[in-house]
Formats: C-alpha cells, sequence, structure tokens
C-alpha cells in the first residue's frame, strides 16, 4: 500500500520507544513483555522500556493505526489468554521505514562530516 | 512493593488501568524477581517509579488531547451554544472577580505593612463620640506611660500650598510626628523617612514626596536636597515614598513634622490628632486596650477639668473601615454571587439541554466502551474549557472595569488603587471558573444521565422528560426567578433611597453657584487687616465681572468636612443634658465675608447680614441658624441675645434657615457664622476663608480664567485649587451611593437579561420535548387555549415558588442594608410589588412563545416522530 508521503513526513520523528516497538513487530506479532525483552535483547539492555511507557506507547500506536491487536494467537499449549499480542500495519511499516531513512540520511550526514565512521 | 506498584497504577487514567494493568504488574513482578542484590533491585524500583510518572502523564495528555480534539469537534457543531455559554460564564465570573477585587482590597486582604496585624488606631472616647482625635498633650501623655505600644505615631491633615515649582500648587500635606513611618513600617523609595531627630525643635523643616508628587512635580528628577516653599516656608526634601505608599489617604502627596507649640499642650480640648499605634510584640489588642484604659483613667483623675468622661478607642487598621463603605462593599459582593448564580445556573440549563440531545452520542459511546469515567471527563473537559474561556474574557472584562469603581473606596481607607487582577484575584478567577465548570456543567448533567445511557439508544428520547431531569430542571428556573428577585429588591431599595437623598433640600441653592478654592497660606496671612485686604480686592474685582451677581468666601463649603464643633456657653444658664466637651450645647463654626447668605441663597430669616462694619474694634457678633435658635431660645427673641463661642462672647446679629453640614443623610445642626474680620490676629488657624463663593448666570470655562487672573493678581502666590459647582459639591456626596445604586442596577439588568433568555431556553426546551404528549392532548380534542394555559401554568408555578424565596432572601438582605437604606424601610411594600411585577412580566413573556408553539402543535407529525 502507498501512503502519502506528505502524511508519513508529518508523523517524524517517531519517538524513540514507538519506533523500537515498530521494530520489534516487524517480523512477528508478539505480546506486550515480549516486545519489552525483544527491544532489551537487540539493544543489549542499552535501551529498556517501562512497562507504563510501553503500554502507553502501544495505545497510541493503536490510535494511530501503526499496530492492530492480531486476532490469531499462538497454539493453546504456548498462549497466555491473558495477554494481547499486537501486529503491524502497512502504515506502521511504512511510517518506520520513513523514520529508518530519515534516520540513515542523518548518520550520512554525520559521515560526511567525519563524525559517523565510513562503512559501518 | 507490590503495594507501591498498585498505588502507582492509580496514577494512571482508569480506562488505561483497566485495560492494561494486569500486564502492566505482571512486567514489574518479573522484573522485580530478576533484579538482583539490594541496589539492582533500588535502581529497578527507581526506575519503575520514573517510568510510572512520565508515562502516567503522558496518559493523561494523550486522553485530554483526544477530548480537546473531540470537543473541537463537537462544539463546532453548535456554534451558538459555544457563544452563549461563553458569554454566560464570562458575565458570571467578570462580575464576581470585578467585586472580589475590590472587597478583597479594602475588606480582607493584609494591609501592605510589615507586620500590619499589629498595627492599631486610637482615639479619645467621649460618651456621645466613641472616635475622637487626639489632644497633643493627651497624645503625649498616653504615649509616654502605654508599655504595651511599641511605638504610637500621631498625624493631621495638613493641605499646604506648594509655590516656586511652576503654578503655585494645593497639596494635600499630612503632618506627622517622628514614630510615624516607623510605626508602619514604611521605607523610602528614594533618601530617608521622617524620624524622631526630624521631631526636635531645632531641627530643620524637611518633607518625604509621594511618587505621584514626585512625578507630578518633578517628573522623577532627581529631587533629594532641593528646596520646596510651603505655606512660604522652605523645607527639603530629603525622601521619595515608593508608589504603593500613601497613608493616611489614598491622595497624600507629602509629609512634614508634625511641630507642636506650647500652645498646643496646654489645652486638652485641642483634638485634631490621629493616632497610629504598633503593638508591642506578645501583646493583644485587649491588653493593650486595658492598659490605654487604665492611662485614661489616671489621667481624667489628674485633668478632671479637661479629661472627664475620656476614655480611649482602640481598633486595628484594618477594621477602620467605615461601616458604610464595608455594607456597600458586602451588599455589592452579595449582588455578584446572585449575578453568578444566574449565570450558572443558565450554564447549567444550556448544558442539561445539550446534554439531552447529545444522550445518543453518548450512549452510542457507552455501548461501544467507553466506561462512565471516561465520558465524565469529556465532559469535563468540554465544560472546564467553556467555562475556562469565559473566565479568562471575564477576567479581561473585570481588569477593565476596576480602575472605574474606584470611587466606591472611600480615599481615607488606606488601600492601594485596586487595579489590575494579581495572583489572587488570578486564583479567585480561577476558583470561580472551575466551580462553573464543575459544579453546575458536569454534576447536572451527569446527574440527568444517571442509569439512562442505553436509553438514549432508543430512538426518541422521551427517558429525557423523566422526573428527575424535570425536576433539575424546574429547580434551575425557580433559582434564577429567586436571584433575580433578590437582585431586583435590593437595588430597588437602594434605589429608592437614593432617590430619597438626592432629594433632600440642602438649605441652599446648589444652581448657579460656583465654588473656586483659594487657600490662603496661613503663615502669609496671620493678621486679620492683610487677609482682610485680600479678600476685599478678590471680591470686588470678582463682583464686577459679567453675569457674577454675588460672591463671598466662607471657610468650608457646606458637606466638606471641617469647621469642628464648638462648645456654646449662655450667660446665666447651666449646661445640661450632657456632659464634657460634646453634649448638646455645641455648634458648628464658619467664618463667611458679608453676603455669603446671598450667594449661597440660604435664607435670612431674622436681623441682618454682616456688613463693613463687623470687624475687630466692633462689638462681636454672630449670625446663627435656625436650628440653633431652636435649642437655646426656643421661644424667645433671639436677636440681641449673647453667647459664648469661639474664644469670645457673641451677641446674635442674626438668623438664617438650617443647611445640611454633614452631607444630605444627616439631619441640620445648629450652625454660628461669623464675620471674617473678627478672627483675632494669630488664631483659629483652620478657619480661615478659603473657599470663593460665586453666583453666576453661566459659569463657563471663561469666568473661571477670569477669577483665576484676578486671584493671581491679588496674590501671584495663592494657588486656585478645585473649581466645583455647588451642585457638584452636593454631588460629590452621594457618589459612592450613585455609584452602587448603578452598579446594582447593572447588576440587575444583566440578571433579568440573563434570566429571561434563561427562562425562555429552559421552557422552549421543555416545550419541544413535549411535544409527543402534546399532540397526543391535541388530538385527543383539548382547545389551543387549553394547552396555552398548561405551559403558561407551570412557568406561573415555578416563578411564583422562585419569587417567593427572593422575597424572603431579599428581605433579610435589605435588613443586612438597612443602615443604606434612609428612610426607607427593609419591607417596603412597593419595591417588593414591583419587582414581583418585573419578574412575573419576564416569566411571562418568556414562555409566550413556547407556549404559542405548543398550542401550534401539530398532532400527527408529533405523534408520527414518537
Amino acid at each position: 500500500m502507498k501512503y502519502d508521503a506528505e502524511r508519513l513526513e508529518s508523523m517524524l520523528p517517531l519517538p524513540e520507544a514507538t519506533f523500537h516497538i515498530l521494530t520489534a513487530l516487524a517480523d512477528c506479532d508478539r505480546h506486550g513483555y515480549a516486545i519489552l525483552q525483544d527491544v532489551a535483547a537487540r539493544t543489549q539492555g542499552r535501551f529498556r522500556l517501562g512497562a507504563g511507557t510501553l503500554y502507553r506507547s502501544l495505545q497510541r500506536m493503536l490510535d494511530q493505526g501503526f499496530i492492530v491487536e492480531a486476532r490469531e494467537r499462538p497454539a493453546p499449549e504456548d498462549d497466555d489468554e491473558r495477554r494481547r499480542y499486537y501486529r503491524i500495519t502497512p502504515l506502521g511499516r511504512a511510517v518506520a521505514r520513513a523514520e529508518s531513512r530519515r534516520l540513515a540520511g542523518l548518520v550520512a550526514l554525520a559521515r560526511a562530516r567525519g563524525l559517523a565512521p565510513r562503512g559501518v | 512493593m507490590k503495594r507501591v506498584h498498585e498505588l502507582l497504577l492509580y496514577l494512571y487514567p482508569a480506562a488505561f488501568r483497566a485495560e492494561y494493568a494486569d500486564e502492566m504488574r505482571r512486567i514489574v513482578a518479573d522484573g522485580n524477581r530478576q533484579a538482583s542484590g539490594v541496589f539492582g533491585t533500588l535502581a529497578f524500583w527507581l526506575d519503575v517509579v520514573t517510568d510510572a510518572l512520565t508515562s502516567a502523564a503522558g496518559a493523561h495528555w494523550d486522553l485530554l488531547r483526544q477530548d480537546l480534539g473531540y470537543m473541537r469537534r463537537s462544539l463546532a457543531r453548535s456554534p451558538g451554544f459555544v457563544v452563549t455559554a461563553i458569554a454566560v460564564s464570562a458575565l458570571g465570573i467578570g462580575v464576581t472577580t470585578t467585586v472580589f477585587t475590590l472587597t478583597d482590597r479594602v475588606l480582607l486582604r493584609q494591609l501592605p505593612y510589615a507586620g500590619a496585624e499589629r498595627l492599631v488606631k486610637l482615639w479619645e472616647a467621649v460618651p456621645q463620640y466613641s472616635r475622637m482625635e487626639l489632644s497633643p498633650a493627651n497624645y503625649r501623655d498616653l504615649k509616654s506611660r502605654a508599655r504595651s505600644l511599641e511605638t504610637f505615631a500621631a498625624y493631621y491633615f495638613n493641605p499646604v500650598n506648594l509655590v516656586g515649582e511652576g503654578e503655585p500648587l494645593r497639596v494635600r500635606g499630612v503632618a506627622v510626628t517622628g514614630e510615624f513611618f516607623v510605626t508602619l513600617g514604611a521605607e523610602p523609595l528614594l533618601g530617608r523617612v521622617l524620624d524622631g531627630a526630624d521631631d526636635r525643635e531645632s531641627a530643620e523643616p524637611v518633607a518625604v514626596l509621594s511618587y505621584r508628587l514626585w512625578q507630578s512635580l518633578f517628573g522623577g528628577e532627581p529631587v533629594l536636597g532641593r528646596t520646596v516653599r510651603l505655606d512660604g516656608t522652605p523645607y527639603e526634601v530629603v525622601g521619595v515614598m515608593p508608589q504603593d505608599f500613601t497613608y493616611p489617604a489614598r491622595d497624600s502627596d507629602l509629609w512634614t513634622t508634625a511641630r507642636f507649640g506650647p500652645d498646643d499642650f496646654e489645652d486638652r480640648n485641642n483634638n485634631y490628632l490621629y493616632g497610629l499605634a504598633r503593638l508591642e510584640a506578645g501583646h493583644t489588642l485587649e491588653e493593650a486596650r486595658s492598659e490605654l484604659t487604665l492611662v485614661a483613667a489616671r489621667l481624667e483623675e489628674e485633668y478632671p477639668e479637661t479629661n472627664q468622661d475620656v476614655s480611649v478607642t482602640m481598633i486595628r487598621l484594618r477594621d477602620d473601615v467605615p461601616r458604610d463603605a464595608r455594607l456597600m462593599l458586602w451588599g455589592l459582593a452579595g449582588a455578584s454571587v446572585c449575578v453568578l448564580l444566574i449565570a450558572c445556573t443558565n450554564l447549567a440549563s444550556l448544558l442539561l439541554a445539550r446534554g439531552l440531545e447529545r444522550d445518543k452520542e453518548l450512549a452510542v459511546r457507552t455501548a461501544m466502551g467507553a466506561g462512565r469515567e471516561r465520558l465524565v471527563r469529556q465532559l469535563l473537559t468540554e465544560n472546564l474549557a467553556l467555562a475556562g474561556l469565559g473566565g479568562f474574557i471575564g477576567l479581561l472584562s473585570a481588569n477593565a472595569v476596576v480602575p472605574h469603581l474606584v470611587r466606591l473606596v472611600p480615599a481615607s481607607l488606606p488601600v492601594g488603587e485596586p487595579s489590575a487582577a494579581d495572583a489572587r484575584v488570578l486564583w479567585f478567577a480561577v476558583l470561580v471558573t472551575g466551580v462553573t465548570g464543575i459544579g453546575f456543567g458536569v454534576l447536572p448533567a451527569m446527574r440527568g444521565r444517571r442509569g439512562m445511557e442505553l436509553s438514549g439508544l432508543r430512538e426518541g428520547v422521551r427517558a429525557g422528560i423523566g422526573g428527575r431531569r424535570q425536576r433539575l430542571r424546574s429547580l434551575l428556573v425557580a433559582v434564577q426567578v429567586m436571584a433575580t428577585v433578590v437582585l431586583l429588591t435590593t437595588s430597588g431599595l437602594l434605589m429608592r433611597a437614593l432617590v430619597r437623598v438626592s432629594s433632600q433640600d440642602p438649605g441652599f441653592r446648589t444652581e448657579d453657584v460656583l465654588a473656586v478654592q483659594t487657600p490662603v497660606a496661613w503663615t502669609a496671612y496671620q493678621e486679620t487687616a492683610r487677609r482682610a485686604a485680600l479678600y476685599d480686592r478678590i471680591l470686588t474685582e470678582t463682583r464686577a465681572l459679567p453675569g457674577v451677581s454675588h460672591a463671598a468666601f466662607t471657610s468650608y463649603l457646606p458637606m466638606e468636612i471641617g469647621g469642628g464643633i464648638w462648645p456654646v456657653k449662655i450667660p446665666g444658664r447651666e449646661e445640661t443634658g450632657g456632659s464634657g466637651r460634646q453634649g448638646p450645647w455645641t455648634a458648628s463654626l464658619r467664618f463667611v465675608t458679608p453676603g455669603f447668605f446671598a450667594t449661597m441663597g440660604i435664607p435670612l430669616r431674622a436681623g441682618r447680614d454682616f456688613d463693613e462694619r463687623d470687624n475687630g474694634t466692633a462689638r462681636y457678633v454672630a449670625v446663627v441658624s435656625e436650628s440653633f435658635v431652636e435649642r437655646f431660645w426656643p421661644d424667645e427673641d433671639p436677636l440681641g441675645k449673647r453667647f459664648e463661642f469661639g474664644f469670645a462672647e457673641r451677641e446674635v446679629a442674626g438668623v438664617v434657615g438650617d443647611i445640611r453640614v454633614r452631607g444630605l443623610e444627616r439631619p441640620s445642626e445648629p450652625q454660628v457664622y461669623l464675620p471674617y474680620r473678627q478672627v483675632p490676629d494669630g488664631s483659629l488657624i483652620g478657619y480661615v476663608p478659603k473657599e470663593l463663593v460665586l453666583r453666576a448666570a453661566a459659569s463657563g470655562e471663561t469666568l473661571v480664567a477670569e477669577v483665576r487672573r484676578i486671584v493671581r493678581r491679588a496674590d501671584a502666590e495663592l494657588p486656585v485649587g478645585k473649581v466645583r459647582t455647588l451642585a457638584e459639591v452636593v454631588g460629590e456626596q452621594t457618589t459612592p451611593r450613585r455609584v452602587q445604586v448603578g452598579l446594582l442596577g447593572a447588576f440587575t439588568a444583566l440578571s433579568l437579561t440573563l434570566s429571561g433568555i434563561g427562562l425562555y431556553g429552559l421552557l422552549a426546551f421543555s416545550v419541544s420535548q413535549r411535544r409527543g404528549e402534546l399532540g397526543l392532548r391535541i388530538a385527543l380534542g383539548a382547545p389551543v387555549s387549553g394547552i396555552v394555559a398548561m405551559v403558561m401554568r407551570q412557568a406561573a408555578v415555578l416563578t411564583a415558588a422562585g419569587a417567593s424565596a427572593g422575597i424572603a432572601v431579599g428581605y433579610a438582605a435589605a435588613r443586612g442594608l438597612e443602615s443604606l437604606l434612609f428612610g426607607v424601610r427593609p419591607g417596603d411594600a412597593p419595591t417588593y410589588l414591583i419587582a414581583g411585577g418585573i419578574v412575573a412580566i419576564l416569566a411571562l413573556s418568556a414562555c409566550a412563545l413556547p407556549a404559542l408553539r405548543a398550542a401550534r402543535v401539530d398532532p400527527t407529525e408529533a405523534l408520527r416522530t414518537e
């Protein structure tokens, strides 16, 4: 699905927590705790989401349409029915891409001034 | 720790909690388990608390943003409602804030002096007068003996002529003792204040300027060390006070040192000092009172001749507000509460009506899972936003209006100019706005909505006509009517009182008489002959001006403070009916030039006016008023009678009509007029004639300019002060009353308009809600007149209930304001009848249109929509 570039631009920059959550949901649906663990693992514990920040961000992202609650659930033996699973939407994916491009552009700028190592 | 997290969860909005609390608990419990060691656990919990505080605030902000967005869309659909709601809140909040600003400055706020709660005012007290100025001798003795007073200062008003800085100028000086400024704890803006050293006899005359005089006369230029001439004596300027220091009166211009001569201390009847003291720390007012009463009793023993029955009155400076001013402000505060009540009930009706319209929408949101808390929150946001906008506009208007109401505050009060709103007023406005928005916005709406979230989903909102809402609306109508009647009756009574006061005959002519202040400097005119030469010259030239028929000088104009009350002694007669200085054997004094009575239009009843023969070498004479004659020689011919008055024996040469001396509201009192040439050289300083009165067919600018020129030619250092017509002098006396009646009238007009709109709105809404029922009645054959009568009856019952309550409350309020009513009884029947009539007409007109509309309901259409 194509999104109006201007609309996507207006949503940037994304709050750091939102970007991390979108990244955590990029490859599969996850529940809140799993998102938290994924983010901690991927950032080697440098970025820790608090529970309140996580759910506030999730609620905002639901409102903004970046994510939805997933209807499909894991096999009953792996499931905990009190848990909710979140799935990234095409809009969420588009906005995450746009944010990545924006960040990449910033890194390129910094690199041009010798502030970031080449080839990283 | 679990409990801490449970508490932290309460920081989040309820909806958020309901949605995510379980998962958050689990995450926090896991984290807690994984945290290792004391420091690890501590760090973890620090993170949890920080996260909760920041994310909870964020969650609330998210909701608020949603609500505001929702509100914007929802309100944009009903701009009429928005404008009305904002206007109504602005009116209510504006009026209340305006009156609060005044009341706060005058009655509630701590005075702007350090340790102000220890400041007290002192007077001598005799059985007839509880507050009489102190005599210097009594002041000196009380001061030296009182132990419960840290400092004790005295002052008197000492208007002086300031010359040498442009035009001669009359300034409002205050002569103070050395402890004056230290008692008040006042610091100068520039230079120094007066102190004990300035009280010494050898001290140079010095003056401290007010900020206002410094700006107006010296343009804020460096002024310390400069010399100003006051009544001919050079004074060195040693200080300038800050802008907000104005004590003892709002219009004080400068402060000089009070100098007492030996004569001042010899005569204990020479009362002209105001006492101002600071209680010693740790002493209560009561202790100080008891102590000073004992000291006064001792003085009474030592000086039985002069101090018989003389005690002391002491009150806190904060409480030194005239009773009438206090009553007026409380009256206004009550009126503003009425206006606010009407505005609030109006707002509540508006929101109630809107709530009914929105039932369906709210019901849909409820069905979709929005909790009660969520809906209340939405309503709260909307109503507070509306009230907030109203409050903002109200505050702006209050800010604009307050400076114009300064005339309500007597100039003698130690309060600064009530001007721009400050933090206190802002908080008050916020409070009123909150009460308006929450109390009268959300609660009625929610009360009406209780238990009917789902009913709104059904087509047709018959549930809305249910008993509870109907009762609430009826209550709102009745309250509005009640508040309107209270305002109508009290303002009506005060208006009648104003008419009565204004129609009092002052005893002199107010038309075509001009009064020009020409305050001769005492120091330059100590000799009577010199003064007489000045008056004669000015009078001769003034009388020659075209259009001027009469001119004269007097020491004080009627209605102006001054003149004093003097003892009367009649040779061969014992004083009866009173004791001490202030018995009934007194009269007030005025020195006048020949022609005064003709100029003022005071009728000569018997004998003659003064003439050129009445000089210092002739027999001392007096012209007395009719009430003087009634008191002292009721059944005798007063002409030729002799009495002692003003340090000399005088013979009655004439009798004139009474004039009202102390205002239109006070009865006439005995008056003695003395000829200006019979003031002994160097005595009776304050009684030198200084008001030029002239009767002229037209009192235009040209005439005033001519008079100024004449005065200037006669003495270049003689300032020309205020120029007013006597009608203005009399008018000034009723100014606070007129302003109050005007304000109350404006409040009443506002409340009538608001009530009219409110009643119409409520009745129209009620009719529209009853369309089905009315249609059915018409379909069943009810006559049109019956339908109209039914709707009108409903309004009439509510109006009658509200009006009865209003009359009861109005009567109670009028009893409280009785001393302002001047001869109008608090239960004055015509006022209540008129108020009731106005409200009845208002209610009938407000419901006429809805009633007619009800009668025109098309039965088939009305039934179809059911």
